[in-house]
């Protein structure tokens, strides 16, 4: 099995999952200058929606993918709602307050979601029943499922339905507007709060998909799985410029395959056996099964973490991010 | 009945008392100037105007209607457009996206008409279409502000100094648009520090100081009174 390859279709899927995310977090930040911590959680929700729905009618003999698309049916609507309400009711009112104040709100907000969730759905980790038959193909010798194929494909079909709007629609146009100079859009009678709650809730919707995908792919939901997701996706925002669209999509995407190829190699590459010549008590443990892994691959989430650190130390703009000064 | 009355107009910042009782009108079909020194409180009037800025008291009446406590995004669908200080365009749209937003409020198919008559008006920006606004320069930029501003078909257009930050050639140029633009019908109340060139092209005019309007008269009087002279038009006391 070739592991680069594998790693690059494995970190192509959670990349482009990313990449759905890290455009919720992205639009709004580019419009009203938020960092929605609880975007993270908005994800959590659409999985656990689509949870409740596709294990109710995982018995009902319909076929396998109408299952999962009448659970995202259900889920969008749910997190279209939540978003807007966010909006609505948390940071709306704060508009003209301290940036630091909706920042916390955006906290609160997340522990609020996060524990409604463990209410409704418990503390447990739930998991989807296995409807989907995963089919197996072989490319350059690598495999891919039919779920990657289909993740992978969605994602694109959004990322470009999404640049079109915000590129070629009246609505979209609007939306650059509104974060380019709000004051003036409103004298061209612009309404911005309709503008800016719209961004919430395509944002939401678009969560909504990726927490379907992440929980049919894991085959698993629980209530805490959107803070280490929206962490990445945040983390993919700011690495393609956070507040530029096709960044968010670039910065998933190389997240993930960061990420895949970090997991798949890190073992390899902290095998202390390949040096165990140096010391008599490394020869020894090594005359074992021949490994001796200092890092395994559930060390997958420091590589994102390092991503970011390192995008904030020598690019804070991002890759495609312009510089504040170009901000007019 | 006029298209615009003000009524002791008062706006506050904190503590400061900004513009102090101000009464204006502007008659349908008129192109009226409000010419005086930086910081007299013609930005903030214009703003309280459009409802950007709170009024602390006073009234607001457009076309019979008192509108100071309407939401700014519904002026344009009823003909009143600012084309604020310092322009404004979006500078990351280009010239056509930000036209197009001046057009945002309106919801009949003449757009595409508009904007043929708008890339007549201003060469410039036709052959500019497809550029941010953030490249144009300053006088292409305003040249654009008005532009967008008109996209809306407005009946009364606010302009807060169009020649600001110009050089000469180009401030005749703009001053000579808005004279153009008032000619097809768009009443204009028209704010400048430029006070001759503003007087020039105006009928009427008001002189505002520290909040409140000194002087009121057509622009004939006021290009010959002696105050406006020595204040305004930077000659010696005579
Ligand atoms: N945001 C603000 N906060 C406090 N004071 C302001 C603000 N904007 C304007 N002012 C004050 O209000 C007065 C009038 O300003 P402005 O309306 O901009 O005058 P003009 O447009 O005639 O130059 C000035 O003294 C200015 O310092
Ligand atoms: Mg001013």
């Amino acid at each position: 099995m070739d592991t680069f390859i594998q790693q690059l279709i494995n970190g192509l899927t959670l990349g482009a999952v990313y990449a759905i995310v890290a455009l919720g977090y992205t639009m709004v930040y580019g419009i009203i200058q938020l960092i929605n911590f609880a975007h993270g959680e908005v994800v959590m929700i659409g999985a656990m929606v689509a949870f409740t729905v596709i294990n109710a009618l995982a018995g009902s003999g319909l076929p396998p993918l109408a299952v999962v698309l009448i659970g995202t049916g259900c889920a969008i609507p749910v997190c279209v709602l939540v978003g807007y309400a966010m909006e609505r009711l948390a940071y709306r009112p704060l508009r003209r307050a301290p940036r630091l104040a909706p920042l916390i709100t955006a906290i609160g907000v997340s522990i609020i979601l996060q524990n409604l969730a463990m209410l409704v759905w418990s503390r447990n980790i739930l998991a989807f029943p296995q409807i989907i038959d995963i089919k197996l193909y072989n490319i350059a010798g690598a495999t891919i499922t039919n779920v990657q194929i289909v993740i992978i494909l969605t994602c694109i079909l959004i990322m470009v339905a999404l640049a079109a709007l915000v590129y070629r629609t009246r609505l979209g146009t609007a939306m650059r507007a509104t974060a380019q100079n709000p004051q003036v859009a409103g004298l061209m009678g612009i309404d911005i709060n309709r503008v800016i709650a719209a961004t919430f809730a395509i944002g939401a919707g678009l969560a909504a998909v990726a927490g379907v995908m992440v929980g049919t792919y894991y085959g698993i939901a629980q209530y805490t799985m959107g803070s280490i997701l929206g962490l990445k996706a945040f983390t993919a925002a700011v690495l393609g410029g956070i507040g530029n669209v096709p960044g968010a999509m670039l910065g998933g995407v190389v997240l993930g395959i960061v990420e895949a190829l970090g997991a798949g190699y890190i073992g390899t590459y902290t095998d202390l056996c390949k040096i165990s010549g140096i010391s008599d008590w490394l020869t020894q443990r090594c005359a074992n099964d021949g490994h001796f892994v200092l890092f395994g691959s559930n060390y997958q989430d420091v590589f994102a973490f390092a991503v970011l650190i390192m995008v904030l130390v020598f690019r804070p703009s991002g890759l495609l991010g312009e510089r504040v000064g170009d901000r007019a | 009945m006029s298209l615009l009355e003000v009524e002791g107009l008062e706006v506050h910042y904190g503590g400061i008392r900004a513009v102090k009782g101000v009464d204006l009108v502007v008659d349908e079909g008129e192109l009226v100037c409000l010419i005086g020194a930086n910081g007299a409180g013609k930005t903030s009037t214009l703003k309280a105007i459009c409802g950007l800025l709170p009024s602390h008291s006073g009234s607001v009446r457009y076309s019979g209607q008192e509108i100071s406590k309407k939401p700014v995004y519904e002026l344009p669908r009823r003909g009143l457009v600012l084309v604020p200080e310092g322009r404004g365009v979006f500078p990351q749209l280009t010239v056509a996206e930000n036209l197009a937003m001046g057009a945002y409020a309106r919801r009949d198919g003449d757009v595409a008409r508009d904007l043929e008559r708008m890339h007549g008006l201003f060469p410039r920006l036709a052959e500019r279409r497809s550029q941010t606004a953030g490249t144009l320069s300053g006088g292409e930029q305003q040249m654009l502000a008005i532009g967008r501003a008109l996209m809306s078909r407005p009946r009364l257009l606010l302009l807060d100094e169009p020649s600001m930050g110009l050089a000469p050639l180009m401030v005749a140029k703009i001053l000579e648009i808005v004279r153009e633009i008032a000619r097809q019908g768009v009443t204009i109340l028209l704010v400048e520090q430029n006070a001759k060139l503003a007087l020039e092209i105006a009928g009427r005019g008001y002189v505002m100081e520290s909040g409140v309007l000194a002087l009121a008269a057509d622009s004939k009087s006021l290009l010959a009174d002696p105050r406006v002279r020595q204040a305004y038009l930077g000659e010696g006391a005579a």
